[in-house]
């Protein structure tokens, strides 16, 4: 009870507070959405829920831990068999591989461009743990403090996942490439045409928008990273265009594609560092 | 562990909310993602109806705040569609407590559906709307649940010696 000039007024209504918290709610989502002033605060915010998300995820790390303790060996020795002979095949395949990169530098030389080196990768464990529904974004367990950044790349062994949004010290939080939110720059690999693919809140499908009915993509391209914008490095697999509609009331063809990366499965992810240093005769042109 | 009458209220009700939790962030199959109720809601508006002079909107906004750090959203989305939601619960606490179960869930339908309709727009707002008809599935799951969990809710009450 408070004391104003002699009279005692109670705790505010309901709909005081209501009227109250709302106003600090809109003020919230203003600061977090356009100044990200937020920045701090949020990334001492996820630092705390950390232990929360932890409790949360134990089931699923329990289950997934007798399920392996109780593997049989029958299916360790297929496992085993399998890995063997993609192994085989990965380092046939990487034998040109050495000769090409030189190759590549070489031209690269001649063209004055940016010399290319091998991006930095390292892996990342998953936190098992839901985001927000309808969202889609992955809890990762390494934070700033192993030098994650916002707006940093995320692979799996078969393409791009997504980007890096929220940092904090000891976890990060990755929006995937199907968030309703996310846009990535791509190259059509076949014909070189530029698109961009678009999330849509599906868990494994993205939209290509803003093709015309002459555009050169059929079903079944496969469409990587352009590497405009900066933020994604080139030449990576996004997406395996699987179905174009064509409309004739529509201006745009309609064009669904499935994610190349695995998202929905899968423990790890890798968090690339970008490889790219200026040769001695160009590249400080800009 | 020996708890006065007051500390066993308080363990009920941080229970049980702590529990709505885990919950709602608990992993799930990416297929059964539409069939998982708002739990934090439900449990909330469960409170909001029983002791609506102890939980109320105070509480729905902290509840929503914690949602929006777990769920990495914009920070006071989840907030303020919580508060609305348990303003409303605890303005229609008379009404919605004399109505039997089935019409209580239709009306436990209708402030879930103004929780996320209201996170739809402020989604929306900033271009993060999910294009799928699906989004409506977890209200309509957790109208399904309200009468089991208003029973459950309701013995824990008892127990916790709330009135």
């Amino acid at each position: 009870m408070i004391n104003v000039f002699g009279r005692s007024i109670g705790a505010p209504s309901h709909l005081t507070r209501l009227v109250l918290l709302s106003a600090l709610s809109v003020a919230l989502m203003m600061l977090d959405h356009r100044g990200h002033h937020l920045e701090k605060i949020r990334a001492g915010l996820n630092t705390l829920a950390y232990p929360i998300q932890l409790i949360a995820a134990t089931p699923a790390y329990v289950v997934g831990g007798l399920a392996d303790f109780f593997t049989t060996r029958g299916t360790l020795r297929v496992d085993n068999e399998k890995l063997l002979a993609e192994r085989q095949a990965l380092l046939a395949r990487l034998q040109q591989f050495e000769a090409l990169e030189q190759e590549n530098q070489r031209l690269r030389q001649l063209l004055v461009s940016a010399a290319q080196v091998a991006d930095k990768a390292i892996a990342a464990e998953l936190v098992e743990v839901s985001a927000e529904p309808f969202t889609r974004k992955v809890v990762v367990a390494k934070g700033a403090r192993n030098g994650v950044y916002v707006g940093q790349s995320v692979i799996d062994a078969h393409g791009i996942m997504g980007q890096v949004t929220q940092v904090a010290s000891d976890v990060s939080r990755v929006t995937l490439i199907t968030d309703a939110g996310h846009a990535i720059p791509v190259l059509n690999n076949r014909s070189g045409l530029r698109a961009l693919v678009f999330g849509t809140g599906n868990p494994d499908t993205v939209k290509v928008p803003y093709l015309t009915a002459n555009a050169d993509i059929q079903e079944g391209d496969l469409l990587v990273s352009s590497g405009m914008g900066g933020t994604f490095p080139p030449g990576y697999p996004v997406a395996r265009v699987t179905k174009i509609v064509n409309d004739p009331n529509e201006a745009f063809l309609s064009i669904t594609a499935k994610p190349a990366a695995q998202l929905n499965h899968g423990k790890q992810v890798l968090l690339i560092w970008r490889g790219i240093v200026p040769t001695k005769s160009g590249g400080k042109s800009k | 562990m020996r708890l006065g009458p007051d500390g066993r209220r308080r363990a009920t009700l941080i229970g049980t909310f702590a529990a709505a939790i885990i919950l709602a962030i608990m992993p799930f199959p990416v297929w059964a993602e539409p069939f998982r109720p708002d739990w934090v809601g439900l449990v909330l508006i469960y409170w909001c109806l029983a002791i609506p002079d102890r939980v109320s909107v105070g509480t729905g906004w902290l509840l929503g705040f914690i949602q929006d750090i777990l769920f990495g959203s914009l920070l006071g989305s989840n907030a303020l569609a919580k508060t609305l939601v348990a303003f409303l619960a605890v303005r229609l606490h008379l009404q919605l407590r004399m109505f039997p179960r089935w019409q209580q869930a239709v009306s436990v339908l209708g402030l879930l559906v103004v929780n996320q309709l209201l996170v739809l727009w402020i989604r929306g707002a900033i271009g993060q709307a999910p294009d799928t008809f699906s989004y409506w599935t977890p209200s309509i799951v957790g109208a399904l649940l309200w009468p089991w969990l208003f029973v459950i809710l309701r013995d824990l009450r008892r127990r916790g010696g709330i009135a």
